[in-house]
């Protein structure tokens, strides 16, 4: 018998059962919500059911809360019943819940690791496709839909069906001003937005393992976005000096046995993969969106592409739709493109590595548009404050805000304008996503930062200062 | 759950790819109760301009959209937020079955658990399709044991995770399955907290204190 991936090790372990047809019965150690899981409480409340285990859930309002204050107050009717209807079912559940003004409150993703509470081997489902973010510490975890958040919310169990494995594995050093953003960028771009469909992916190499936690974070984040389940990496010394001593991690002799447990989940030397790509570090540069996939991303050297030149008729036509609504020219250099906006926040950029990343380029500089600055948790905001990062923002023009979703989906009113282009380091460049008719380039912190001092989509290889190394 | 086995219907032949669920409800509408009806939201901003005007020329703008219960889509349909609004605008609207070459994962899953067949074709049947449909107005044909799909003389099979087919020919919910495995799910619990007793610990929220405004 072959040996066993880090994916397959955590999917036995949880494997409660399987059905007639294959279907696994999975156990769910952690399960988080937010505000979005009020259709899953109303399902519950629909069918008389209870949380089974209130003790596996925890609350955090991050998606609707507004990032210029830390009430509710001024916020309109709707968003507010929205963030109560999550107050109000945490608290019939007796599901423990942190508040808005609590010093631990963040996105949910970015709160999880921070606390310990995300741990290898661990199998931890969201309502939310970002979930996958989690796998960076060596967990099982992935987004579902309000359907199964009400199962695992009755049950503390979820049935799927096992996905094939994928291993991304790149060696090498990554250049100066090249990051995990695009790292991810790349790989999308090369398989396409549903390439990873189907497959959990692993991420190994000497370039993951040189990583910090915080890049593994960003980098697993966005699994989803090349459609993979999940996206992992194995846990090893890194991981376990960033977990311990946080105050929702095993402690003392619990956390010894769990490190000993957490390193052998590794995947065996002769694991098979069912697909592998590899990928040289040297060849990744710092990328940018151009369309409305995030697997319309190029090098920052690149020109927006042609139309004429695609493969097909439909090819042809989907590739003018992504550039009417961008409003870009067939040939453009992606570095004459003139943005409206920044933006640095979210689950997938908004760390403190992030934010002393960017506060580095832009520091003496002034940012030649408006932008916001929402850190990813209050504790990297209380962070970013005792290093006098806030200032640096503040003083280059930009707001210093709140932590929230923000302005990665606008869904507390934090948006743009129709028509205004946004530098932005946050996941998705959907239509509209970060408001109607917005247009979203996706790109690390550092090219946020560098195209707020130009104006203009920038390399920021151009920009480093000699100390940084992103 | 209704259950899904045979449906003859109008279908709106949409042949976008990359539909996202951004696309498929926009955030802005999420906040409302299901009871508002999705069904309005389904495509917002394809569907309707900048000054809120219906867009003339979108498929589901047609007066014949009304009864279609079928949507034709290209690849990669559904990718994105884990949304099950997006799934909620689609039924609401009045669709029973998405067509498309590939779905976004958390999609499919959240359209079955809604009784919304996501049915998988090749690239080359779903160009078949699309042209048929085009040609003329006709219903297509679903067949959900059978696994295949009829549109004027065109036939063409589809794929489903067959765990999915069974669900939703039966109309089975997940919630009342699992309960049956009770003594399963018990006696894995017993053993899982020998083996890994740290995972039992337990999280630590604080008491809910979001300064509340009394209305």
């Amino acid at each position: 018998m072959g040996g066993m991936t880090l994916f397959d090790k955590i999917w036995q372990t949880h494997e409660i059962c399987q059905n007639e047809e294959g279907q696994s019965l999975l156990w769910v150690d952690r399960h988080l919500a937010h505000e979005g899981s009020f259709h899953a409480f109303n399902k519950l409340a629909e069918r008389g059911l209870s949380v089974r285990h209130p003790e596996l859930t925890l609350g955090i309002a991050d998606h609707y809360v507004p990032t210029n204050a830390r009430n509710l107050i001024n916020v309109n009717a709707k968003t507010r019943n929205v963030i109560e209807q999550l107050i109000d079912n945490t608290r019939a559940h007796h599901v423990p819940l942190i508040g808005l003004d609590d010093p631990r409150q963040g996105i949910v993703h970015v709160v999880g690791p921070e606390l310990g509470l995300t741990q290898p081997g661990l199998l931890m489902v969201c309502g939310d496709s970002h979930t996958s973010t989690h796998g960076a510490l060596g967990a099982l975890a992935f987004g579902i839909g309000a359907s199964e958040v009400a199962h695992v919310l009755a049950t503390q169990t979820l049935w799927q069906s096992k996905p094939k494995c994928l291993r991304i594995h790149i060696d090498g050093e990554l250049a100066p001003g090249v990051s995990a953003k695009d790292i991810a960028l790349a790989w999308i771009a090369r398989l396409g937005a549903d390439g990873a469909r189907g497959y959990a992916i692993e991420y190994s190499g000497s370039t993951i393992a040189e990583l910090s936690i915080e890049a593994r974070l960003t980098l697993c984040n966005l699994s989803i976005e090349g459609g993979a389940r999940c996206g992992m990496i194995a846990a090893d010394e890194k991981t376990l000096d960033y977990i311990g001593g946080r105050p929702m991690a095993p402690q003392g002799k619990a956390f010894e046995q769990a490190s000993a447990y957490w390193l052998s989940l590794a995947s065996d030397a002769d694991a098979r993969f069912d697909l592998e790509l590899h990928l040289a570090a040297e060849d990744i540069a710092p990328t940018v969106t151009w369309g409305t996939s995030p697997e319309e991303a190029l090098p920052i050297t690149g020109k927006v592409p042609d139309p004429a030149q695609a493969q097909s008729a439909e090819a042809r036509k989907h590739l003018q739709d992504s550039l009417d609504y961008m409003g870009l020219t067939p040939g453009q250099a992606l570095t004459d493109i003139p943005i409206n906006r920044v933006f640095i926040g979210s689950c997938t950029n908004a760390r403190i590595e992030d934010l002393r990343t960017a506060a580095s380029i832009i520091k003496g500089h002034k940012s030649k548009v408006p932008g916001l600055i929402s850190p990813g948790s209050t504790e990297v905001k209380r962070q970013a404050e005792a290093e006098g990062l806030d200032q640096i923002f503040i003083e280059a023009g930009l707001e210093w805000r709140e932590s929230g979703c923000s302005m990665c989906v606008g869904m507390n009113g934090d948006q743009l304008q129709p028509g205004e282009r946004s530098a932005s380091s946050t996941n998705r460049n959907f239509k509209g996503r970060q408001g109607p008719g917005s247009r979203t380039h996706l790109m690390s912190p550092a090219m946020v930062a560098a195209a707020a001092i130009t104006g203009y989509l920038t390399d920021v290889r151009m920009l480093l200062p000699e100390e940084v190394t992103p | 759950m209704r259950p899904f086995t045979q449906l003859t219907a109008p279908a709106c032949p949409l042949g976008l790819s990359n539909v996202d669920t951004d696309q498929l409800i926009p955030a802005r509408f999420m906040k409302e109760p299901r009871s508002v009806g999705y069904g309005q939201f389904l495509l917002y901003d394809l569907r309707f301009d900048a000054t809120q005007q219906p867009v003339a020329d979108f498929a589901l703008n047609q007066p014949e959209a009304e009864h279609q219960q079928i949507l034709v889509a290209r690849r990669n349909f559904g990718a994105g937020s884990s949304r099950e609004a997006a799934v909620y605008a689609l039924v609401d609207f009045g669709f029973r079955c998405v067509i498309a070459p590939s779905f976004g994962d958390i999609f499919s899953s959240n359209a079955v658990n809604n009784g919304l067949l996501p049915a998988v074709v090749s690239e080359e049947d779903c160009e078949r399709l699309l042209s048929a449909m085009h040609q003329k107005t006709s219903p297509i044909s679903v067949d959900l044991e059978q696994q295949r799909i009829e549109c004027n003389a065109v036939r063409i099979p589809f794929a489903i995770n067959p765990v999915w087919r069974t669900r939703l020919l039966n109309g089975w919910d997940d919630i009342d399955l699992t309960e049956g495995y009770r003594t399963e799910i018990d006696r894995f619990i017993h053993h899982y907290r020998q083996a890994y007793p740290w995972t039992e610990q337990q999280s630590q929220g604080a008491d809910a204190s979001i300064e509340r405004v009394n209305q």
